[in-house]
Parts: structure tokens; sequence; C-alpha cells
């Protein structure tokens, strides 16, 4: 039977550590609301979400009331509307109208977000998809709660160059088109390589076309439960520090099963997967970079901190992994610059720059994600950063991504407010030497040799 | 059997475990298991609970416990055994 020690020490780790289940996210597919008139498929699509989703957030409350454990976000993902608008959608003003219906399906359900306003174009683009992508600037402008994402390349197709050229202009347009609220618009739009089909996190969740019709998906967090067990294996060797994150890993993981299961049953929704990450948010004591600083360096961005990044992203997955039945979405740790009090400490003494956290992209999740810029950076600055994190992604076979937010009006030493989870930042330097004329040339990269492997 | 863990905290006084217990009478819950210690003048009970005949709502159990928490000047949780079991066992 349960012991007193172990019941304070979950406890312990839900009151004072900050574990919670980071998102429950219903995965919609809308595959079956596609119509050829705009105002049957703007119907079908808020009646299906709206429907499916009813229960979603009481649910979660109740689980979370039950068990005793925070479930900070309830959020849907659905089929990418670039495919569900292709039929109806014969302009980007087309696509907007579709934005609307879904920012009043989240308000209706009391989702805060609803992820899969995307085009899937790692290789090449259809009109609907290059419509899609236009309207983002005003799709996030006159809405709330949608959430974008493109997808621009993938290890078995290359990079589209041609899409990779075209988000840069999008995000510096998004950013002009809510410069209002420090370009908030483009904390809501991500570009990726190789975007996993099944990712509960926003804000580049979508249900990808090979999914089920509705699916729950987790995603778990706890990096002030990982900082926390790593305070107490201070100065011991790397067997003891190895050990103590997976096993913390997996009791967290566990959690997160559980709130699947649960929430699986009561909606009758299928389980999809858990996704294990280490999430942070601006609140003290629930940082990644404070892990990397209790592993010994003096602040994130010393040498060392992609090495000691790779090896607790790899045990975070090591001990996840046999905590649940199905892993899958991101799953690792998630380095955002302003969801982070460390990495913002960080950026703030000049120990971290752009150029550092691009090498630490190479070894965890996801990408270059929250960070401010210059409003003064180039689309084709933008483009040219796109383009690296890509090629990483594409090259390592893994997920990358980039959720830049070029400030306007704002420059190097100012800071962006963002608020609530998504919190603020530093304004980061950006190399200023031009890529002009590599971006501007036309056509993809093509797929890396080892991608053939059949 | 439904197990659910109720764990109280706090600065000791006459009554706790009486007012707990009898709460529980009340709503038939059956008490499993208790353990409880004091350190350092600070009151430290987890029980389990068999929640099986509970005829009310679990979640308005949860919050009437913690508002006779209040009263008394403890904390008081109520959680389902499950949370407990998935993290600590195999």
């Amino acid at each position: 039977m349960i012991n007193m020690y172990e019941v304070s020490e979950t406890n312990k780790m839900i009151e004072q550590e900050n574990l919670d289940v980071r998102t429950i996210t219903l995965g919609i597919s809308l595959l079956d609301c596609i119509d050829s008139d705009l105002n049957e498929l703007n119907r079908k699509i808020y009646e299906k979400v709206t429907g499916l989703a009813k229960n979603l957030v009481s649910t979660g409350n109740d689980i979370e009331r039950e068990f005793g454990i925070p479930i900070v976000n309830k959020r849907i993902s659905i089929t990418p509307i670039s495919l569900i608008g292709a039929a109806a959608c014969k302009s980007p003003e087309d696509f907007v109208t579709i934005a609307k219906t879904l920012d009043r399906a989240a308000k209706e359900v009391d989702v805060n977000f609803i992820g899969g306003y995307s085009a899937l174009v790692s290789k090449g683009m259809t009109k609907s998809d290059e419509n899609l992508i236009r309207s983002i600037p005003q799709a996030l402008a006159v809405t709330e709660r949608i959430c974008s994402s493109v997808n621009v390349g993938s290890t078995k197709t290359g990079i589209n160059m041609d899409a990779v050229r075209l988000c840069g202009q999008i995000v510096k347009d998004t950013a002009e088109a809510t410069k209002e609220n420090d370009s908030l618009g483009c904390a809501k739009l991500v570009i990726f390589c190789n975007a996993p089909d099944d990712n509960p996190f926003m804000a580049g969740a979508f249900l990808g076309v090979t999914e089920a019709d509705a699916v729950i998906n987790v995603g778990v967090s706890g990096p002030g439960v990982v900082k926390k067990a790593l305070e107490k294996v201070r100065g011991k060797g790397f067997k003891e520090l190895c050990e103590t994150i997976k096993k913390t890993a997996f009791k967290v993981t566990r959690v997160g099963q559980l709130v699947a299961g649960e929430a699986s049953k009561r909606l009758g929704v299928p389980f999809g997967i858990v996704d294990l990450s280490l999430a942070p948010t601006p609140s003290v004591g629930d940082s990644v970079a404070e892990i990397l600083e209790e592993i010994g360096l003096e602040r994130v961005g010393a040498p060392g901190t992609t090495a000691a990044l790779a090896m607790l992203n790899d045990q975070v997955k090591k001990g996840g992994v046999m905590a649940s039945s199905y892993v899958g979405g991101l799953s690792g740790a998630f380095i955002p610059v302003s969801e982070d009090q460390g990495m913002i400490d960080a950026v703030n003494v000049g120990a971290l720059t752009l150029e550092k956290l691009e090498a630490m992209t190479c070894v965890c999740s996801v990408g270059l994600d929250m960070i401010a810029i210059p409003g003064k950076t180039t689309a084709g600055t933008i483009s040219g950063i796109i383009a690296d994190e890509m090629a990483i992604g594409m090259v390592n076979q893994k997920t990358t991504a980039v959720r830049l937010i070029p400030v306007i009006g704002k420059d190097v030493g100012e800071t962006a407010e963002f608020g609530g989870l998504l919190g603020y930042a530093p304004i980061m330097p950006v190399n200023e030497f031009s890529c002009e004329e590599f971006i501007g040339r036309a056509g993809r990269i093509p797929a890396p040799i080892h991608s053939f492997k059949n | 059997m439904k197990k659910c863990i109720v764990t109280v905290l706090g600065k000791d006084t006459v009554g706790i475990t009486a007012k707990v217990c009898t709460y529980l009478a009340e709503h038939k819950i059956n008490i499993l298991d208790i353990s409880q210690t004091i350190i350092q003048g600070y009151f430290n009970m987890m029980m389990i609970v068999d929640v099986t005949s509970l005829e009310k709502d679990f979640k308005l159990v949860c919050d009437e416990m913690e508002a006779l928490g209040e009263e008394i000047g403890v904390n008081i949780r109520c959680q389902r055994e499950e949370i407990f079991e998935k993290m600590h066992r195999l």
C-alpha cells in the first residue's frame, strides 16, 4: 500500500515544484467537413469542433480536482486548414473567415488555443497552401486563440526554399499586423521542419491526416521537479546525475499517462500519445535553464551548455518512455527564451546568444523558440535564420522550428511584453550581414543523402 | 473498492482527527489505514479511505474537506489514490 513518504513526495512536487500536466489537447479531424461552399464549410467546422470539444474543459477540471494535479491548459488541434479549405477558399480572405470561425468555436468551448491554421509544404505549395500562408498575418491579427504553423522541410523531401522565403516575409508581415501588442501575432506562428502529426503543444499543434477522427494527446511538464531532484546529487558523478533525471522523468510522465487515460475514458475519445517534454513557464522554479545551471553551468549559454542539454534531453526520454504506453509529439526539453526566467536572465547578462541557442537546438526539442529580435530585421534575414534551423532538422532527422518575434519599433536593449504563459523577452541582436542572394534563389534544397534508406 | 488518500497538514490542536473522522463517517467513507506523526508541533496525517459507498459527488467531498480544514486551521487534501499508485508503483 502507498505510504506517507510517497504521498508527501508527490504532493511536494505539485505544491512546491510546479509539477503539472501542461496540456490536454483534443485532436479533431476536420476532413469530413470539407465542402466547396465556404459558408457551409464554416458551419460544419464550427459544429464539429464545438460538438466534440463541448466537455473538454469541464472534464479537464474534474480530473484536476479529483487527483489534485493542476492541468494548466485544455486545447484543440485540428487538421491543417490549407487542406480543409482547399475546395472552398479562392483567396487569402476566404481563409480568414475560417480563422474567425475557429476563434469563435474556441471561445464557445472555452479552450485557450486552437492549433492547426497550418500548411504542409515541405516539397511544394498548392495554390490553397499559398493562399493560407498569405492569409496568416491577417488571420492572427483578427483572432485571439488561433495558432498557425507551416512545415517547410523534412528529411525525406529536403527544404522548400520558396516557402522559406515566403515565410520570412509572413513573419515580418504578422509582426507589422500586430505591432500594437509588441508583435504578439508572431508568438502564435511556428515554421517547422519534420513537424509531427500528434504534437499537443502550442503554437505548433495540428492533427495530421494520418490520425483518427478524434484523439487525446497529453503534454507533461516538470522542470522544477527535475531541478529539485538534482539539488540532492550536487557534486556526484554522471551516473548518479543521469539516474536521478531518469527516475524523475519517469514519475512525471506517469502522471501524464494517468491523466491521458482518464481524459480518454471520460470523453470517449481514443488516447493518442504522451509528449515527454520539459516545458518551462515564466514562473520562478519552472525553468529548463535552472536545471542546466544546477548541472554545473554558471549561466546557461556557457561552454558545456550543449553537452549538458544533450544529456538532459536523452535522460528525460529514457526515463519517460517506460512510463507511457505511447510516446510521441515533440518529446524533449524545450528552450523558449521568453517563457523561461533562467533563459531571460542569461540573455540579459550576455551569457546566451542567438548562435548558442541555434547550437542547442541540434540536441533538444524544438528550435529557436520565442526569441524577440529587432523590428528592423529584414524578411530576408528572417528567412536565412529559418533556413539554418530547417537544415539542422533535415540533416539530424529531428523536428526543428522557428518562432521568432521581430518586435516592430523596438531594438536591442529593449524588452517585449507578451503576458501570461508567453512571458516577456529581451530583444536579442541578429547578425546583420546579408543573405538576400542565397534566399532569393528559387526552388528547393534536395533531401540529404542519408534519407535514401530504401 | 475505490480508494482515495486524505492528507492533513498543519499546526497541532485538539480534535483534528476527531473532526476529520466525523466528516468521513457521516459520508459513509470507511478508513482503511491511518498514519500520523507530529514533527515540531506540526500535525501530519495520511489516511487511506474507501469511498465506494459514497453517495455524493467526489469533487464536492474534496471541496467540503478543504473547507473543513480551513475551519480547523489545517490544510486538508483529498485525492484519488491512482495518482500516487501510478507514480510510485510499476
